[in-house]
């Protein structure tokens, strides 16, 4: 075990030293003046320029910049925004936080939906409510997500006007910012309207989580009825309904347990998916998260902030990647063989 | 499992569905989903629409301010003014009692006085001023109407009395007053700022004496605004002011279908008798002093030549472009001046269409095979131009008529404004609205010499006759004599095309049908201090 940790430890750096130098390089590869890219001012003067090369290392070779990189990257000092001419990783802290609040709600109501469904879709995979879920589950797995989402909006919001059409909150709630998340924030807030500043939101989140989940839950049908349906033609199952154990029971102590430990592992394969697909809500729902706080900058050409983002993203990704690969071993001694 | 799933799916909607109490600062909050963002929040440095719409009547008042009814000046932030025999001094008598904004970052101990208006304009004025450098020393408006030279002192001639001394007569200085750019901003807050080393933070947290007192602002999100609870005109009705922003035509739209917003700013001419029809919605409709142009940057060849100028002008079909991006809500522009306007030359002639006349032009100018350019579109939704970039293709297409291979380039609107001030365009298509009565405010803030230096000349266009024709206009108060000027440059402007006037446009503004006294002022920025909620 302690190899294999090892191992993944050391892959993880290599990935991460890869790209913090593609990070770096791109400095250079965007177009302009590289120390405006690295520093995000706007204007420099010529004092600062020379204080700024300096600081930078830019007069010396490249390992040596790029070293003064990673130390300015571990510092925290990543330079500021071309747009608003704030620090780069203030502004990240700012809107990661919604991300990973609508990511998190998406995800655990993939699992809510996904895994009951794909085993009732396994018990009786023939039968009508089996071929009715998979053909569901197909259809929620092509449908393209922008489209979708904009039905919703045409049908649940200017049509039975249910729900707000974008944002967080409604504008007029004054919550103010502590840690990100809107509903921590509605509870940390001092206000005389948190419990109708709390359904506002909760308006709000509903369709984002809904659109954003659609995809990650047919996945997570699919997985759990196929690993469900392998699982079931195993001979420990055959022995356990051989000794008399009734299907819950089965399905419980011996199914579940078994079919559920490719799942976790599903989760890491499917995090980048999902931040892509957050970034595409987000956009469509004016949330504001990283991928739409990213997206915005690529049409602003605000080079360091998504030079920064293209960091924060792969690095989260990787991460969560690698995390639940762990995880799936640590559950799973038949995986740390190979 | 499946019934408590369903069970909890069905709670979960119906909780979402259901109608709660709505809280009183919702009830008392209004909001204008605004189609940009603001570059910051002082009006003496902005050109952009979008920044004053947001800021200049909400958060500040001037000296003077316009009757939206007849174009008259009224008092402001001065009650009375008088003017030398000769034109050369102006006095104000300032009014009394008029409160800065209290708020987290700053209580004033003094009201408003002479000291506040001397500060304002100093800091347009003097190079040497500490304010006067911050954001760059920039102030479009100012410098194109070449205010630095015209003004030569401002001084404070008692507690509530301010001189103006003008270099010369200039018959339209007291409107210049009266725009939105002309805000008054706290002279003692700004020496607060400069104590503690926080210049900076004087134009992206202002304080000013209007209406609305600043709360926030998060980038790219939102601008709240709280009421002006000591404002001298009375308090505001709306408690709340927020200021959405939704760059997004669609979605803005939606937003007013959903009441998430109670006023939206330039809806889509093409929706407009949609949502009409609604019984939720209410269209203002209004007359506004504005052009949508096509402007070539005359520094750069082949522009400078007045030959293409002019066949690129009549190689487009202006009526086309009325009818598809306009949908005919506009009025085909002669020249730069609308035609409410009284210096308005009625003998230009209509836009010419004439394909085969401007390829003969091209060919005398030796560009027979033609040449290669780009078009800049905006990509904001601005009342003069609600759609640039089906502008841009509908002359991308004209253009291909003679020979002449258009690129488009579009930016942030931020970004595209900057690039522009910087000179690094072919030919842009934007525009101007007025932002007072004057006919100079169409001349010399696009196409005079100042304008050129300062980046609001988007022809960068420089002509001597020109700018004599402009001073001379400004320098006699007589009418007749002014508009006789103003005529003549209008010929002038003609003949020498260093912009295509395409179309006067009227403004519209979708409101949320219980929303009352919101004003469009057809001179400048809107204004929601009388704005309130009537419960049907």
């Amino acid at each position: 075990m302690i190899v294999f940790l090892l191992r993944r430890l050391f892959l993880l750096g290599t990935v991460l030293l890869g790209l913090s130098i593609f990070a770096f390089a791109l400095g250079y590869l965007f177009p302009g003046d590289p120390l405006q890219n690295f520093s995000g001012l706007r204007y420099i003067d010529s004092t600062q320029r020379d204080l700024l090369i300096s600081e930078y290392r830019l007069d010396q070779s490249y390992l040596a910049q790029y070293l003064a990189f990673l130390e300015r990257i571990i510092a925290g000092n990543w330079g500021l925004s071309f747009a608003s001419q704030q620090p780069l990783l203030q502004e990240i802290w700012q809107v990661l936080p919604a991300t990973l609040e609508l990511t998190a709600y998406a995800l655990l109501l993939s699992f809510v939906l996904g895994v009951p469904f794909g085993i009732l879709a396994a018990i009786k995979p023939q039968g009508v409510f089996g071929k009715t879920i998979s053909g569901l589950a197909l259809i929620g797995y092509s449908l393209p997500i922008f489209w979708w989402a904009l039905l919703l909006i045409m049908f649940f919001c200017i049509g039975l006007g249910w729900f707000p059409s974008g944002g967080r909150i409604g504008v007029l709630y004054e919550i103010p910012n502590v840690t990100g998340f809107i509903m921590l924030d509605i509870m940390y807030a001092d206000v005389s309207y948190q419990q109708a500043a709390f359904h506002d939101a909760l308006t709000h989140l509903i369709l984002p989580t809904l659109v954003l989940a659609t995809y990650p839950t047919t996945v997570m049908i699919r997985f759990v009825r196929d690993a469900m349906l392998e699982v079931w033609d195993q001979n420990y199952i055959k022995t356990a309904k051989a000794k008399g154990l009734n299907r819950l029971q089965v399905l419980y102590r011996h199914g579940l347990r078994n079919a559920l430990l490719p799942v976790i592992r599903q989760i890491g394969l499917q995090f980048s998916a999902l931040i892509t697909l957050a970034m595409l809500t987000e956009v469509i729902f004016s949330w504001p998260g990283i991928g739409r706080w990213l997206i915005d900058s690529i049409y602003q050409r605000n080079f360091p902030a998504i030079q920064s983002g293209l960091m924060i993203i792969s690095t989260l990704v990787i991460t969560v990647n690698m995390l639940t690969e762990i995880l799936h071993t640590l559950f799973n001694p038949l995986a740390r063989k190979s | 499992m499946k019934n408590r799933l369903i069970a909890l799916l069905v709670s979960v909607v119906w909780l979402a569905g259901c109608q709660q109490e709505v809280p009183e600062t919702v009830r008392s909050g209004l909001v204008y989903c605004a189609e940009g963002p603001p570059e910051h929040f002082n009006p003496q440095r902005v050109t952009s629409g979008t920044t004053i719409d947001i800021i200049s009547q909400q958060l500040y008042d001037r000296l003077l301010d316009i009757d939206p009814e007849n174009g008259n000046l009224l008092p402001g932030l001065a009650v009375s003014w008088q003017r030398s025999a000769d034109g050369l001094i102006y006095d104000f008598t300032l009014r009394q009692d008029v409160k800065f904004h209290q708020t987290r970052f700053f209580s004033p101990s003094r009201p408003f006085n002479a000291d506040d208006v001397v500060f304002t304009f100093e800091r347009i004025m003097e190079p040497s001023h500490p304010y006067h450098f911050l954001g760059g020393g920039n102030y479009p408006y100012f410098q194109s109407v070449n205010w630095a030279a015209l003004v030569q002192q401002v001084s404070a001639i008692g507690p509530n009395q301010v001189r103006f001394e003008l270099s010369r007569p200039d018959s339209s200085f007291l409107s210049n007053l009266a725009t939105d750019f002309a805000a008054i901003l706290s002279a003692e807050y700004a020496a607060n700022l400069l104590t503690d080393g926080q210049q900076a933070l004087l134009d992206s947290r202002p304080i000013g004496t209007g209406p609305f007192r600043f709360r926030e602002y998060q980038k790219d999100v939102l601008v709240r605004l709280y009421r002006n609870t000591d404002y001298w005109r009375g308090q505001s009705a709306m408690e709340q002011l927020v200021f959405d922003i939704v760059p997004n035509n669609a979605k803005r739209m939606a937003k007013l279908l959903t009441h998430e917003c109670d006023i939206v700013a330039f809806p889509r001419l093409a929706e407009l008798t949609l949502i009409s029809e609604r019984p939720d919605v209410k269209v203002q409709e209004s007359t506004s002093m504005n052009v949508g142009f096509w402007a070539f940057n005359t520094t750069k060849a082949p522009f400078d030549q007045v030959k293409v100028r002019q066949a690129l002008a009549i190689a487009i079909n202006q009526s086309a472009i009325l009818q598809a991006v306009y949908f005919n809500q506009a009025t085909a522009a002669k020249g730069i001046l609308p035609p409410t306007s009284w210096a308005f030359e009625q003998k230009l002639p209509d836009a010419e269409y004439n394909p085969q006349r401007a390829r003969e032009l091209l060919a005398e100018s030796g560009l027979a095979a033609g040449f290669s350019m780009d078009i800049w579109a905006m990509p904001v939704q601005r009342l003069y131009n609600p759609n640039a970039l089906k502008m841009a293709e509908l002359i991308q297409a004209d253009l291909a008529n003679i020979g002449v291979t258009a690129n488009i380039v579009s930016y942030e609107w931020n970004t595209f404004r900057r690039k522009l001030s910087e000179g690094e365009h072919d030919s842009v298509l934007i525009g101007w609205a007025a932002d007072n009565p004057d006919p100079d405010n169409f001349f010399s803030p696009l196409l005079s010499c100042a304008a050129a230096d300062s980046g609001s000349n988007r022809a960068l266009w420089c002509d001597p006759t020109f700018d004599l024709l402009l001073s001379q206009a400004l320098s006699t108060d007589n009418q007749e004599a002014r508009r006789a000027y103003y005529l003549a440059a209008q010929r002038h402007l003609h003949a020498e095309m260093p912009l295509v006037a395409i179309a006067h446009s009227q403004r519209f503004q979708a409101i949320n049908a219980n929303v009352e006294g919101v004003i469009i002022n057809p001179y400048g920025g809107i204004a929601l201090f009388a704005a309130r909620r009537v419960l049907p």
